[in-house]
């Protein structure tokens, strides 16, 4: 087979991934390092198999960054984005600015045009959401105090490249026309700067519009006929559609599809996108690691060692400094400052967005961008390494007092402990009890009409299967206690159940029955708590007419709850021999039998039942007397 | 002409002898309210508001029942941790009971012999009141010697209708203000002021 061809590429990165990964794990080293170490194996400098083309790969990898944040931008609902305002606004401008105006001065002092010079350090002074976000995500750490941090830092960066894109332009000196500069971008470099700017903020507010006047209607529709894969069709059509807009306008993709996200964030098929869009991102975002390994010019790195080594260092170190100085003045712990800053201390992938626009402009000759993007991508490969000695060297080194990790508030993603999958008649119920004592449920249903409903409601439910497991796991399944499933059929039940056994088996699983046929599956299948959704309620009614007919309301009550322990009691001792059908149909009819009697003996002896208060032996005790 | 609020509580209703015949007689009594309070609240869901608004509304309370283990029904003891509540029934801001009757009318199996030391309950019966008294006291209440119906285990039935007739007529007199601390303090029981 042909070198070039599509699958053996794809074969080549696949394997490397396959091979690297685990390894990487296994040695602590988390998996963005594995990737970025299997890019640099299979890339020019190793092994070779992946040459030229590495930057057409690189092009479509960054497809995986787009897709990463769009999923961000889902997890934001203005309404989160507004509790974190004061460490994104805050914290992030100061970090965005500070960094800036340092490494522009650094940057001119180091011979630049002053114009280039600005820019190269508005450039310079973003971090990697991609690596920092599965970094601190697979040590677990994205809550602690310095992971929400450094995320409304990324967060920041990620909106201020809105305006870098804007004013880029402003500061280019005017590009030479034509040359190999893609079409598109042509197009928009003709324009004056201005203009260009202009355009910038259009394709933004497009959409913004776009997005709550055509694409939840749209999902509205997709949803109610209730196929699959068309629902997965059109959350990617999303995405790329997004990108190709953006790239039409001469904008960043990724900020096209965080913006896409934030406006869907409040939807109600926002988990459905969440488990849809996952795993094609973390492909592709696997993909992108491999693809800065493997576009490290190592030629470059050893014709001039000293000076990428110094240049990267320099970069890195400026960059903590100023983190480490704002964690401080914002009331971080030594310890969590210290995580906070080497955390964010890289160079990030909307850089090379950046850097590529500076390219196309033409204000910086190749050689310097290509000493950029080096050091990009070197400080991108140091980022988990330095991650990995604060873990396992420098963080044991510090003794600040008890760890600060856990704080109350749910920042970064609503998770709650209680999942409830389906929100009908019996669902709705056990769920608003909850919610109305203060527990915040999250709740998935198919149903799209109900969902719109209950969202009008002002309820909070997403248009979801629980019997997915992606699904489950974008609701929060990982990290949720307590799992309601009330869906609308036994057999979808039954298929919950399997699933959340397989794999969460952490949560302990409330269960709706329909009837006693279903509940004797469930109870084969280790289900604790069962509910048929008629027994308490029928008893109740039943409870009721006695008590028209005459009966004592407290008597009445006793009387039904020990009817419902009898019939819980004769419930699991059915279903202890129905495995065995022919059995299970005679013992069936035997049972009928059975359940009768009791009823009728229930009946006599219900008086009787409790002794508690009967006086006839007393009466003849005459020791009592 | 004060207004009396009859609390009853019986778990077993149905197979009570004397407490039925105490409580058809209070339903015939014009101008008491009879509260049946195990038909009311089955599940011991006890509606605070409504019960504190009955109080307010009437001169004299009774708590009607069987006496169980020297003590009352336990929907009874429910009710009033429930209902009597601080700042409500008692304490500095506490006075919405302040001035009423209070009075407790007792159905006990055996004769009132063997409430006595060194018989089979070892106790005067008032001894096993204290608890309840005491409650009326903090409450600001009058607390009056209890009516009680001895022996009910073995009491024939028309010893049984005549307690009824008495227990009617304690009811009238009370609406009246016939009692007068002066003499209730004296008395062991109310029986023996009828």
């Amino acid at each position: 087979m042909h070198q070039h061809t599509i699958f053996f590429q794809a074969m080549v990165f696949l394997a490397a991934a396959v091979v690297c990964v685990p390894l990487a794990k296994r040695i602590g080293m988390g998996s963005v390092l594995g990737y970025l170490l299997a890019g640099i194996i299979i890339g020019p400098a190793v092994l070779g198999v992946i040459g030229t083309e590495r930057h057409a790969i690189m092009e479509f990898a960054e497809f995986g960054v787009v897709m990463m944040l769009f999923l961000v931008g889902l997890e934001l609902e203005p309404k989160l984005l507004w509790k974190m305002k004061a460490s994104v606004l805050g914290l992030g401008s100061l970090q965005v600015v500070i960094t800036a105006v340092v490494l522009s001065v650094l940057a001119f002092l180091l011979g630049l045009d002053p114009r280039i010079a600005a820019m190269v350090g508005m450039t310079l002074c973003l971090s990697s959401t991609a690596i920092v976000l599965q970094s601190l995500k697979e040590k677990g750490l994205l809550d602690t105090t310095a992971g929400e941090n450094a995320f409304a830092v990324l967060l920041f960066q990620d909106i201020a490249v809105i305006p870098m894109m804007a004013i880029f332009p402003l500061l280019a000196p005017r590009a030479a026309p034509g040359g190999h500069s893609e079409e598109a971008t042509a197009w928009l470099s003709r324009m004056a700067g201005w203009q260009q700017s202009l355009i910038a903020l259009g394709g933004v507010a497009g959409i913004i519009i776009c997005g709550y006047l055509f694409v939840r209607p749209l999902l509205n529709i997709v949803a109610r006929t209730g196929i699959r894969e068309l629902f997965t069709a059109t959350a990617l059509l999303l995405v790329i559609s997004v990108t190709v807009l953006m790239t039409m306008v001469g904008l960043s993709p990724a900020l096209g599809a965080f913006l896409g996200g934030v406006v869907l964030a409040n939807s109600e098929y926002r988990h459905e996108l969440q488990a849809d869009i996952e795993p094609f991102k973390g492909l592709l975002l696997g993909l992108f690691f491999m693809a800065v390994g493997a576009t490290i010019d190592f030629k470059l790195i050893l014709e001039k060692p000293l000076l990428i080594l110094g240049l990267v260092l320099g970069v890195m170190l400026v960059k903590t400094l100023v983190l480490l100085a704002l964690g401080k003045f914002f009331t971080l712990s030594f310890r969590q400052n210290l995580l906070f800053s080497l955390a964010l201390c890289q160079v990030g992938e909307f850089s090379f967005v950046l850097i590529s626009f500076i390219r196309t402009t033409y204000a910086l000759e190749p050689a310097v961008t290509n000493l950029i993007t080096v050091v990009v991508a070197v400080s991108m490969v140091l980022t988990p390494l330095v991650l990995m000695i604060y873990e396992k060297w420098l963080g044991p080194l510090i003794n600040d007092g008890p760890e600060d990790v856990v704080r109350e508030a749910d920042v970064i993603s609503e998770r709650s402990d209680v999942i409830i999958c389906g929100f009908g008649r019996f669902g709705n119920m056990a769920g608003r009890f909850i919610r109305a004592n203060g527990i915040n449920a999250t709740i998935l249903d198919m149903d799209s009409d109900r969902v719109d409903t209950l969202r009008k409601l002002g309820m909070k439910v997403y248009y979801g299967d629980g019997t997915r497991h992606d699904m489950l796991l974008a609701a929060g399944a990982d990290t949720a206690k307590i799992i309601i499933l009330a869906l609308d059929t036994a057999e979808k039940n039954m298929d919950a159940v399997k699933v959340v056994k397989k794999h969460f088996p952490h949560l302990r699983m409330y269960v709706r029955a329909v009837g006693n046929l279903d509940s004797y599956e469930l109870m084969d299948a280790g289900v604790l708590h069962i509910y048929r959704e008629t027994s308490d309620t029928s008893l109740r009614m039943g409870a009721d007419v006695l008590v028209a007919l005459g009966y004592r309301a407290y008597h009445t009550q006793r009387a039904a709850r020990l009817f419902l322990r009898h019939d819980d009691r004769l419930l699991k001792e059915l279903s202890s021999i129905h495995d065995d059908s022919n059995l299970f149909e005679h013992q069936m009819r035997q049972r009928i039998a059975d359940l009768q009697q009791m009823m009728e003996s229930d009946k006599r002896n219900m008086l009787r039942e409790d002794v508690g208060w009967d006086t006839e032996s007393l009466q003849e005790d005459k020791d009592i007397q | 002409m004060k207004k009396i609020l009859i609390l009853f509580a019986h778990p077993v209703y149905e197979r009570s002898r004397a407490q039925k015949v105490l409580a058809t007689a209070a339903q015939q009594v014009q101008g008491v309210t009879f509260r049946d309070l195990y038909e009311r609240y089955p599940d011991f869901d006890v509606d605070v508001q409504k019960e504190q608004q009955l109080l307010q509304v009437h001169d004299i309370i009774i708590l009607q029942h069987p006496l169980y283990w020297y003590s009352m029904p336990a929907l009874l003891k429910q009710w009033i941790d429930l209902v009597l509540v601080h700042g409500w029934a008692y304490g500095h801001e506490g006075h919405a009971l302040d001035g009423k009757l209070f009075l407790q009318a007792l159905s006990a199996g055996t004769q009132q012999q063997s409430y006595a030391v060194g018989e089979a309950h070892n106790h005067p019966l008032r001894e096993f009141l204290y608890p309840i008294e005491q409650t009326a006291k903090i409450c600001r209440m009058q607390y009056l010697p209890p009516f009680v119906v001895h022996g009910v285990h073995h009491i024939a039935e028309p010893e049984l209708l005549a307690w009824g007739e008495k227990f009617k007529r304690a009811l009238l007199l009370l609406q009246q203000s016939k009692f007068t601390p002066a003499v209730w303090q004296q008395a062991q029981y109310l029986n023996d002021l009828l």
